[in-house]
């Protein structure tokens, strides 16, 4: 996992801090996907005991943000990193920060999943809700091996990908409103799957994030808030 | 090189144009380019033998006395070449103070340590060279210390107090820039921490050029840093560019350990 543009450095010891806090955010990468792909399996096949686990889950992924955040604040207390270094501990310090966030989205989905257990699938609500939860798991793995990879062209193409999802995500708003509008009776599962919209929606903007925190270690760019086309074009 | 267009607005001071320096064939300097500002601190890093120090030297001619030293290009201060031949390096040096990394008090008492210079210029009146020694060792934060007891043997003084005594030695006469050449390097931690306070200080009247081997010293009291390898001048800008996001790889190599 070794950056290719960086050797090593001559106090092996921080290279070992630096990579092991490395394979730890790949570890809570890996929880966090998992997470949110048995939510959504949970959602899709009205398995309301794996929600419940996800849920029961979540715990493990606050433990580990606080673990790699109290070894991020050691390695700059007793290594003092700068530069390529200092980036990539300030990514870090934010990229588990929206891991984290995703993990509560996950928790979120599958506490409705819970509640819609009982529902009715045969409307296409859900068929549009399965095709943005693929996009974002599509998303969220992307950006983590961009992470992994440090691979600045695959973290611009990710981060932009995430206008895709937000489509997605209007269209069913649309939808849900357009439903609510026809029959009283379809507020609460509307509801219900907006809420689940919303928190797949939020989990592309983290992966957006964790695309933009590779950015900024790589070249040292915080392209946050800029026009992104902008950014694109300046990589280009 | 990298040299970002980081000086802006600030007024430049002291100025190399293309500057090199060769110890007999060898050379130590590449065409060194490189506008120091009025009034800000600027740290030269690099790995030993990378030049550091004989750039500074130059620059308030320390390596005339040494045999076989030829230069090439300008070292300009305000603007006038100070290797022209009509220079006079006393004035010179009046004008750019140094310290070096072993405190060199003269064995005198602390007050005419500072006293010193200012008798050479012919200030002999004993107020006026009292308020000028206590103004002195005022601006290097050591009065507190030693108003006490002026008289004190300058040996008598700790390594970090001896250094500040140097450094009131070196602005008792009103310089224009200090050089300082690894000023802390034989200090504790404590005593370095005060040099550090102090160089923050002193910028506020002086130009302050420093070579330093801890980096985070340069990090911390400089404002802008430059980074020298082999006698060249690899990158140059501000300090807390340099320290997040270095232009160079080279630069970027040294301060994160992965030199060598």
């Amino acid at each position: 996992m070794a950056n290719d543009k960086t050797g090593q450095h001559i106090l092996r010891q921080f290279d070992d801090d630096l990579e092991s806090i490395r394979s730890k955010v790949m570890s809570m990468g890996g929880l966090v996907e998992k997470q949110l792909e048995n939510s959504l399996i949970a959602l899709v096949n009205c398995d309301s005991q794996l929600a419940e686990q996800v849920a029961m889950n979540d715990y493990q992924i606050n433990a580990m943000e606080i673990a790699i955040d109290e070894e991020c604040t050691q390695i700059i207390a007793l290594r003092q990193p700068t530069a390529n270094d200092l980036r990539l501990v300030m990514s870090i310090f934010k990229t588990i920060s929206d891991l984290e966030r995703i993990g509560d989205e996950a928790e979120k989905i599958g506490k409705n999943a819970i509640d819609l257990a009982t529902e009715d699938r045969s409307q296409s609500y859900f068929a549009d809700l399965k095709h943005l939860g693929d996009m974002v798991k599509v998303i969220l793995r992307s950006s983590l091996d961009a992470f992994a990879r440090m691979d600045v062209a695959s973290a611009y193409e990710t981060a932009a990908s995430d206008k895709n999802i937000n489509q997605q995500y209007e269209l069913i708003m649309l939808n849900m409103i357009n439903s609510m509008n026809e029959s009283r009776a379809s507020v609460e599962l509307c509801l219900r799957i907006m809420w689940i919209s919303r928190a797949l929606e939020r989990v592309g903007d983290h992966a957006k994030n964790i695309c933009e925190y590779v950015i900024f270690t790589v070249e040292g760019k915080d392209i946050r808030h800029a026009s992104f086309q902008q950014a694109i074009n300046d990589f280009k | 090189m990298s040299v970002s267009n980081t000086l802006g607005d600030e007024k430049v001071c002291l100025e190399c144009k293309d500057f090199s320096l060769f110890y007999g064939d060898k050379q130590a300097l590449f065409d060194i380019s490189l506008q120091i500002p009025t009034k800000r601190v600027t740290a030269f890093i690099g790995p030993s033998g990378c030049g550091k120090s004989t750039l500074l030297r130059c620059m308030n001619r320390m390596n005339d006395l040494i045999d076989n030293v030829r230069l090439n290009g300008e070292m300009l201060l305000n603007g006038e070449d100070i290797n022209h031949k009509k220079v006079n390096v006393t004035d010179l040096r009046r004008q750019v103070g140094m310290v070096f990394q072993k405190p060199n008090p003269f064995p005198k008492s602390i007050f005419e340590n500072v006293a010193y210079g200012l008798r050479l210029q012919g200030l002999n009146n004993k107020s006026e060279l009292h308020d000028r020694v206590e103004a002195s060792l005022k601006s290097a934060a050591l009065w507190e210390e030693v108003g006490g007891r002026l008289q004190d043997n300058a040996f008598a003084l700790s390594g970090g107090q001896q250094q500040r005594l140097v450094i009131a030695r070196a602005i008792a006469i009103q310089p224009e820039v200090l050089l300082l050449d690894e000023p802390a390097s034989a200090l504790d931690p404590i005593s370095t921490l005060k040099i550090e306070e102090l160089i923050f200080d002193l910028k506020s009247q002086y130009t302050v050029v420093i070579v330093t081997h801890n980096m985070q010293q340069a990090a911390r009291v400089s404002d802008y840093t430059a980074f020298l390898y082999l006698g060249e001048l690899i990158e140059f800008g501000a300090t807390d560019k340099i320290f997040t996001h270095p232009q160079e790889k080279q630069t970027e190599d040294y301060i994160t350990g992965r030199y060598g």
